[in-house]
């Protein structure tokens, strides 16, 4: 277990020499993401300033919701970007190489590629989550700052687990699927309010059928002291099961996968 | 003209080939429509009296905009065409006949539109049949029809004569990678892809509306949703075509200023 862990971190390595080799490229690519999520900023900060609170949620409120959802989600996806490209990775026969390896296939892929330039959007959401704590009005007690520990990490396994089911899928299809964009970059887009803004019938989507809302809206009500049951803390633990369904599907793929033959 | 209409042909033949992609696409764009409108749905009910437009013609908006998102998306470039500048490959393009700036003006043209043809129609039925005012509410009266269209070829040709400026910024930057980057991010807030521009303060409103960007999408969508009227709608027609030439000419005099200096070296 130490060993892969510290084989992790000389593949990061690795990763940030290369990028490194191509300064402007690395600059240019981290600003984009930068840029990119500072646009979906600006609309909530305009929409707010017009509207003052949505639902009862003030700009503080959102802007913690937006930063806590937007550092899992960017730490998911500089981790497992590999998988979101996983088409490629089959496509061109470099899956067939990672088999023959003597370590989990999972871990081989995650490490070969670790996407750095989401540091932009990383940085961003530090950015808002520091504001967000130091204007808000949340009081943070203990409970509180663990949820929103619970909400970042347990986000981050979410999103992997999407990313995994994601991949799992490109064993049968052998190419990427667009609309799975819906889980990711649609999710990105719109976690940035709280899953209740939506509506009743997305709520109940977000909770039930990938639960988004486990480890977005439910703490996020505790942190800010709107929650109905204390509860409501401990949900993004349970959002985790949802990594089960992924882990037997890559399996199920994993079994029925033949080469591609390039 | 015929040789740029079998430009404009084949590019568009091309585009259409990607039927899949464009599915998936549609997918994808009905689900951003719906969110988009259930969360301006929840604004609507935290404050109705601050919302600057008819909830109907904000509906409009949103499924216009996923309808024809490919129309004006500023995310939408030709690598190819980079491509040919830094590598040089320009040069075979020198040779024939054709003005590089039309070839490539029909080109543009072409991809954005066969991209729109393919997933425009469903994504308008579907909007269609959804209940009022979520859906798509049609304009009664022909003249906001034939406006709106007048409108979306203007918003077309300036966005696409807009392009051409930042193609041909390649022959003196060589890298294009930072221009593409900063001027997608600018142009999507600016031209109103991530709040419609009457959401914004409202000084700021009339400044961006002013600025180039507001000519695609901003001034179509909001004419056919009824937001734009009477002298409003003239002024903003007339500042689709000022923008259009002024992008026009300033991409015909980067052509001319750059095939000046083009040095082939052979090879």
């Amino acid at each position: 277990m130490i060993k892969s862990i510290r084989l992790y971190f000389l593949f990061v390595k690795m990763h940030l020499k290369s990028m490194m080799s191509h300064k402007t490229s690395f600059f240019l690519n981290t600003m984009g993401q930068f840029l990119v999520s500072f646009n979906v900023f600006l609309g909530v900060y305009f929409m707010m300033s017009r509207f003052h609170q949505v639902k009862g949620f003030t700009y503080e409120e959102i802007l913690l919701c937006f930063a806590l959802f937007l550092l899992a989600f960017t730490v998911a996806e500089t981790v497992f970007r590999s998988l979101d490209t996983f088409n490629h990775i089959i496509g061109n026969g470099e899956f067939d190489r990672i088999l023959v390896r003597p370590h989990n296939p999972v871990y081989l892929v995650l490490c070969s590629k670790v996407e750095l330039a989401r540091m932009g959007r990383f940085l961003q959401a530090l950015v808002m989550l520091v504001y967000a704590v130091k204007t808000g009005t949340v009081v943070w007690t203990p409970g509180r700052i663990m949820a929103a520990c619970l909400m970042v990490i347990c986000g981050t396994v979410v999103f992997a687990a999407i990313y995994l089911i994601f991949a799992s899928i490109c064993f049968f299809t052998l190419e990427g699927l667009e609309f799975m964009n819906v889980f990711t970059d649609g999710a990105r887009e719109y976690g940035k309010y709280p899953i209740g803004v939506y509506g009743k019938t997305m709520l109940t989507i977000c909770t039930y059928v990938v639960p988004f809302a486990l480890f977005q809206y439910y703490p996020f009500l505790y942190i800010i002291g709107r929650a109905d049951h204390d509860w409501y803390a401990l949900l993004p633990l349970l959002s985790c099961l949802f990594l089960v369904p992924a882990v037997l599907l890559w399996n199920y793929g994993l079994t029925h996968y033949q080469s591609t033959g390039s | 003209m015929k040789k740029y209409i079998s430009f404009f042909r084949i590019r568009f033949t091309n585009g259409l080939q990607y039927r899949t992609a464009a599915l998936s696409g549609m997918v994808t764009q009905f689900f951003w429509g719906a969110m988009e409108i259930l969360l301006f749905k929840a604004f609507y009910e935290a404050a109705p009296e601050q919302f600057p437009m008819e909830f109907s013609a904000l509906a409009t908006y949103v499924w216009l905009q996923q309808a024809f998102l490919t129309l004006y998306l500023a995310w939408v470039w030709e690598n190819e065409l980079f491509q040919t500048i830094t590598t040089g490959d320009v040069a075979y393009e020198l040779c024939r006949p054709v003005s590089l700036y039309n070839m490539w003006f029909a080109r543009g043209l072409a991809f954005r539109l066969s991209k729109a043809s393919l997933r425009c129609m469903p994504v308008l039925i579907f909007a269609w049949f959804l209940p009022a005012p979520y859906g798509l509410t049609l304009p009664h009266d022909i003249s906001t029809w034939l406006l709106t269209i007048l409108s979306m070829v203007l918003g077309l040709l300036f966005v696409t004569a807009f392009g051409m400026v930042v193609y041909l910024s390649a022959f003196y930057t060589i890298s294009t990678q930072g221009t593409k980057l900063v001027i997608s991010s600018l142009s999507e807030f600016l031209s109103g892809a991530v709040i419609p521009l009457p959401f914004l303060p409202p000084k700021l409103g009339r400044i961006f509306s002013l600025l180039p960007f507001a000519s695609a999408q901003n001034v179509p969508f909001r004419i056919f949703g009824g937001d734009l009227k009477g002298d409003a709608i003239v002024t903003s027609l007339a500042l689709q075509v000022f923008w259009f030439l002024m992008f026009l000419m300033i991409g015909r005099m980067m052509e001319r200023h750059a095939l000046k200096r083009v040095v082939v070296q052979g090879g």
